[in-house]
Parts: C-alpha cells; structure tokens; sequence
C-alpha cells in the first residue's frame, strides 16, 4: 500500500537551480522503497518543514549545490524543534561549500548545526540509503 | 415556453429574475425586501408583485433559489500547516461560496475553542494531513470540537487513514458529520471539489432549514445554493463553454459589496513566461477569493486603512481630506449615496480601489533570484496577466454610472510589474444582474444560461454576441 511506504522529504535548499542530482536522488530513493516528497529546487526551510509535518516524514535530505550551503543550512534543525518535529532525521549532501575545503571541518561545521549526516560532494546514492535504513532501524522503523 | 423562476435571497434584497429558456430571453427581473426574521416568502411575493406589474402573471415551471441572507454561510476551516492544509481548507471552503470567518492550523488549544464557540459557524471544515501522513494533529483536533458543546455540522476531509476515527470521534456530540476525500491528498496535491460538493450538500440538507429558508419551499422548487457558489459557477461555465456552444476563455469577475469584495478567476494562470518557475500550491482552476476589508460602506473605513488616502485621492483627483471626510460620513450613514460630483468621483475612486488591492491579493506574483548566470524567477499564485475578459457585478458596479472606471482597479501596473494582473482586459458588465440566476440557471439548463449570459452580459451598450 501506497501510504505505508516510508516517507522522505528531499529537496535543494536555498535560492540553489540545480536540478540534476535531485531527480536521481529521487529516482533512487523511490527505487529503494520511499515515498519521496520532492519538493524541487528552490526550496526554503519553511518549505522544508512544512511538508515533513503534514506527510509525517521521517527524515528530510537537503542538497545544496551552489556554494551558498552555510547560510542556506544554518536553523534548519532549530527550526524542526520548533515546530515538534524534534530529531527527525536531517542529511544534506551536495557541494556545501565554495572550492575545495577540508571535508573534514566541513562536516563537522555542518553535523554542529544539528544534521545526522553529511555527506561529500558527488556520494552516490546507494551510501546514503543504507545510512538510511541503519538510522530507521535504530528507531524501530523498516524502510 | 418554459418559464423558469430563479431567486437571489440576498442579505438586503430578495433579487428575482424569471426567464423564458426555450426563447432564451429575460421576461423580467424585480426585487423585494429580505424577509428572512419573520417569513422569508413575504418580500419574495413582493417581488413577484413587482414583476407581474411589468409582466402581466406568469407560471413558471421550475423556481430554483440560491442565497446569502441570515449572514449567507458563515465557515469555519482547519488545517495542520497554516500554508497547506489550512490554506487548502479555506479554499474549498471559499469555492463552496461560504463566507469563511476564520482559519486555524495546528494543535487547537483551548482558547481556540473557545473562540471557534463565539464565531458560531454554520459549518466547520476539519482537515489536515496529507494521506497516511499526519494524524495526531487531526485526532488531537476532532476532540477539542467534541468539547465545543454545538451541534455544528462538521465536514471532515482530512488524512484519509483517520477519517473513521474522526467521524466517530465527532459524532458523538454532533449530528451532522460528513466525511470525504482529503483536500490534500499528498504534499501540494489540491483537492477541494469533493469538500466543495460535501459542503454544498449540507447547506441544503441541514443550513437551509436552519435559517428558516425552507419557508420558501412552498414556493421554491430547490434551494440550490449560497448565491456566491452560483456566480462561481456562472462564471465556470462562461468560461468553458458547453460541448455545443463555446465559452469565452480565461476571465475574472469582481462584486463590490458593502462589506467585502469578492474575486473570481477562471483560469488555470500558468507561467506565461515559459523560464518562470512555479512555487508554492497549486491554484484552484476556479478561484474565488473574499476580501473582508475591503468595501464600500461597512468596510470603507477598513478600505481607507488597506489603501491610505493618497490612493483614493489620487484616483478621484480630489484631496485627502475630501476622501477622509466621506469615508467618516458613509460609515456613520450605510445609505448614504453621493450628492455632489466630487463625491461620485470619490465613490468611483473607492470602488477602483477596492477592485485594485482585491486583484492584487487573488493574482500571483513573481519573485526574483539574483543568480551570477542571471536572473530566475519564481512564482507562486496564478500568472492572470493574459486574461482578456473581466466582468463586473453586484449591486455597487452596476448601479454605478461608471461601472469600467471601477474594473479598470484590475490592470496590470507597470510600477508593480510583479503582481500578474491581466495586462489588456475588455471589461463586461452584468448590468441585469443576472450571473447567480444563471449559475442556478445552467444547473438545468446549461446551453441556455451560457447563450444568456452571452447576451445579456454587456461592453458598453452592446451586447457580446
Ligand atoms: C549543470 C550545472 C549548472 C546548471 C544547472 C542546470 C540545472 N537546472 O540543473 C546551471 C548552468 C544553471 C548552473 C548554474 C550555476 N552554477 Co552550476 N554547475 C553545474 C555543473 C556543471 C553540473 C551539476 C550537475 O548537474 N551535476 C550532476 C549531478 C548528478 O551531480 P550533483 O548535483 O553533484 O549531485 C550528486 C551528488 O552531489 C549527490 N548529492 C547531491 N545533493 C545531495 C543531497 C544529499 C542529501 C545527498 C546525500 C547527496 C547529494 O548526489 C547526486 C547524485 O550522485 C556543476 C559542476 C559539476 N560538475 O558538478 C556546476 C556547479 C555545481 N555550479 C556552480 C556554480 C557556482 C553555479 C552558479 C552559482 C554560477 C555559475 N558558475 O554558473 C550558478 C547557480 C545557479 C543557481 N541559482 O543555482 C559550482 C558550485 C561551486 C561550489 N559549490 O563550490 C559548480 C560546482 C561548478 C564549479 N566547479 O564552479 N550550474
């Protein structure tokens, strides 16, 4: 049945175009098992946490793409608090910043504002749904 | 001869119009008094009076009625998420032509239901939840209302994985619960036809009678439903045409009131731009939007608030202080009417503006991203700008000796070139006012209401045909 399926809200935040890397991410997830909420490019927080309320998501991947990923990021997790989706799970992947930082410190900066995962610039899809499944799993929900 | 009644029973004024539909022709149109307190059939035979004395006696084979008058039909929506659900709640809500007295979203507290008490609706419209998403919210919502104490009816049309419970939760303290499909089946997937139609059905199975309207029974063959639906509907088919007789393409309607100004867009306002992008919930094909700030008498000062005085000032090409002081004087005296030409042109000016920021609300608009490849834009709402067909109607347009200069508030504004108002309008005057008879009219009838309204709908003096 359609609506048991596990819900996923994925989207590129930001003022971000980038539009390829979302339709795979979609496909892939789709493939796997999802219900994929897709909300496109373009999207902002609110955007965000507005459709994982209404759809019961249990977790929201965030790709941002276009170098602007620290201020478009930032609150995201303060946000979900605030409207009582609390540790809903928060992954973000894409090219989060300009050039070629340290990954390392560039996750880092970004697990510290509050997302579970965080991935490197060009992560396949397949790493990031097994993630996917091991953190439902933690929280007693089959993907 | 077929002769067909169709009856308005408007808040003030009780408006009939009897047509001949083999022929195609209004007979006659008249109006009574709204005599809603004590027998609803008293100012209806006055109007008849009226319109035997132009007509000579007629009989008419079917008497179809629609109505606002005991406040029309007060609504209550809610949703989850003030932007989805919620919105889409208000929009079903709207397009079943109720007058929506207020909007909530989330978990509803005490106070809120409290006040949900005081707004004593005629009917509430719970939703909230996309199918299979959430349902605490929804639940939590359906036993607040239990503890509301009135025997409202509810329409449910929230997440479908919950509507049994719901309806059983509810159903415990009110008679009347109606259940059907989610006005957001999934995320940004907007549904409101089958509330729209819920709606519909319990205005004339439980409101009807509620508001003492079913005195007219005697009279009237059905009740059809609350007069703005039957222009939402009039409007719907003028638009689209009949598989026999074709219709005029994407138009807007605006009725000025007193008290709101309601707007209605028939079009499905894709981006006429094919490098914009759409954002946000998608539009209602048929849109009806209520402004409740903006109007002629008991909103004027509302209005005057809404625009400043410059705006209306500068429409009129009188001062400031001329249009505060007429304000002040028809709020205090509702029946004022003009008495001096800068006074008309006041009163024009109001109109246009009224029209003006009404349009503004119900049109989309654009937003633009700044990217180093360029500039993207976004936008949310519907893009209105090549609508070629406005229409006026109501009372305060069509009575008025300037009915087009109050329209023209629609137009598309240079200075504002993000707001998606049409660019080059023709503008229609329903000078017989007979939009809602023939929305009750094409219920029945459908090819002759659309060739009415064809022809009875008129630019300037002539008429469209
Ligand atoms: C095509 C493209 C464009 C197109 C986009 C067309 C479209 N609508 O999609 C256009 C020309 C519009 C464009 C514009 C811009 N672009 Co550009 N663009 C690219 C390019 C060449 C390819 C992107 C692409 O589609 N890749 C293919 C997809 C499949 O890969 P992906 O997006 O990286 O996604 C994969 C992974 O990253 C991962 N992933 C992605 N998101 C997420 C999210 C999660 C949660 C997870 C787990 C994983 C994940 O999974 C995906 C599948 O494997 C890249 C360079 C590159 N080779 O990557 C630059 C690039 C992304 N663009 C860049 C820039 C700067 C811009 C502009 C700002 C200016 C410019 N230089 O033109 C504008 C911004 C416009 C805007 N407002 O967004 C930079 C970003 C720099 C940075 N972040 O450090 C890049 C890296 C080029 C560069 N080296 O300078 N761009």
């Amino acid at each position: 049945m359609e609506n048991s399926k596990t819900k996923i809200v994925l989207g590129v935040i930001g003022a971000d175009c980038h539009a390829v890397g979302n339709k795979i991410l979609n496909y892939a997830f789709t493939a796997a098992g999802c219900e994929v909420i897709n909300l496109g490019v373009l999207v902002s927080q609110e955007e965000f946490v507005n459709a994982a309320i209404e759809t019961n998501a249990k977790a929201i991947l965030v790709a941002s793409l276009y170098g602007h990923g620290e201020i478009d990021c930032r609150g995201l997790r303060d946000r979900c608090q605030e409207a009582g989706l609390g540790d809903i799970l928060l992954y973000l992947g894409g090219n989060l910043v300009v050039g070629k930082a340290d990954f390392t410190l560039v996750k880092k900066k970004f697990m510290d504002m509050g997302y579970d995962k965080v991935y490197a610039p060009g992560t396949l899809p397949d790493e990031v749904i097994d993630d996917l499944k091991n953190d439902l799993s933690k929280r007693g929900i089959l993907m | 001869m077929k002769n067909v009644l169709l009856i308005d029973f408007g808040s003030t004024y009780t408006k009939i119009t009897a047509v001949d539909v083999d022929r195609e022709e209004i007979l006659g149109t008249a109006r009574g008094v709204t005599t809603v307190e004590t027998d609803i059939t008293e100012g209806l035979n006055q109007a008849l009076k009226v319109l035997f004395s132009q007509t000579g006696k007629l009989a008419f084979d079917k008497v179809l009625g629609c109505s606002s008058a005991a406040g029309g039909l007060k609504m209550v929506a809610i949703g989850l998420v003030s932007e989805l659900t919620a919105e889409a709640a208000k929009r079903a809500a709207l397009g079943a032509g109720a007058k929506v007295l207020g909007v909530y979203c989330g978990e509803l507290s005490e106070y809120e239901i409290a006040e949900i008490a005081d707004l004593k609706a005629d009917i509430i419209l719970l939703a909230g939840g996309t199918d299979g998403g959430n349902k605490e919210v929804i639940l939590h919502n359906a036993q607040m209302l239990a503890t509301l104490h009135q025997d409202v009816p509810m329409v449910v049309a929230g997440n479908k994985s919950v509507a049994p419970q719901i309806v059983k939760i509810l159903s415990t303290e009110m008679s009347e619960v109606e259940h059907t499909e989610n006005v957001m089946p999934k995320l940004n997937e907007l549904n409101i036809l089958p509330a729209r139609e819920t709606i519909r059905n319990v205005f004339l199975k439980r409101i009807v009678q509620a508001k003492g309207l079913d005195k007219a029974n005697k009279m009237v063959d059905r009740m059809v439903m609350p007069t703005p639906a039957a222009v939402l509907k009039a409007a719907e088919l003028l638009s689209k045409g009949t598989d026999s007789e074709q219709g005029l393409g994407d138009i807007m309607v605006v009725d000025i009131g007193g008290a709101t100004t309601d707007v209605y867009s028939i079009a499905k306002g894709n981006p006429t731009n094919a490098t914009v992008y759409m954002h946000g919930l998608p539009e209602p094909f048929a849109k009806r939007t209520v402004e409740g700030d903006l109007g002629m008498r008991y909103s004027a000062v509302a209005l005057l608030k809404a625009s400043g005085a410059k705006m209306i000032a500068d429409y009129a090409k009188a001062s400031e202080s001329a249009v505060n002081a007429y304000i002040e004087k028809v709020e205090g005296d509702i029946d004022y009417l003009p008495q001096t030409e800068e006074e008309a042109g006041i009163e024009i000016a109001m109109g246009k503006t009224c029209t003006r920021l009404s349009a503004e609300r119900h049109a989309g608009y654009l937003e633009t991203y700044s990217t180093p490849c360029g500039m993207t834009q976004v936008q949310t709402g519907k893009d209105l700008t090549e609508v070629k067909v406005v229409i006026g109607t109501g009372g305060v347009i069509i009575n008025n000796a300037e009915p087009e200069a109050i329209l023209q508030g629609i137009e598309f504004d240079s200075a504002n070139p993000l707001t998606l108002k049409p660019k080059n309008p023709e503008y229609l005057i329903d000078s017989q006012y007979i939009m809602a008879s023939m929305g009750l009219l094409s219920e029945e009838y459908p090819d002759a209401a659309l060739r009415m309204m064809k022809k009875y709908i008129i630019r300037g003096n002539q008429s469209w045909t």
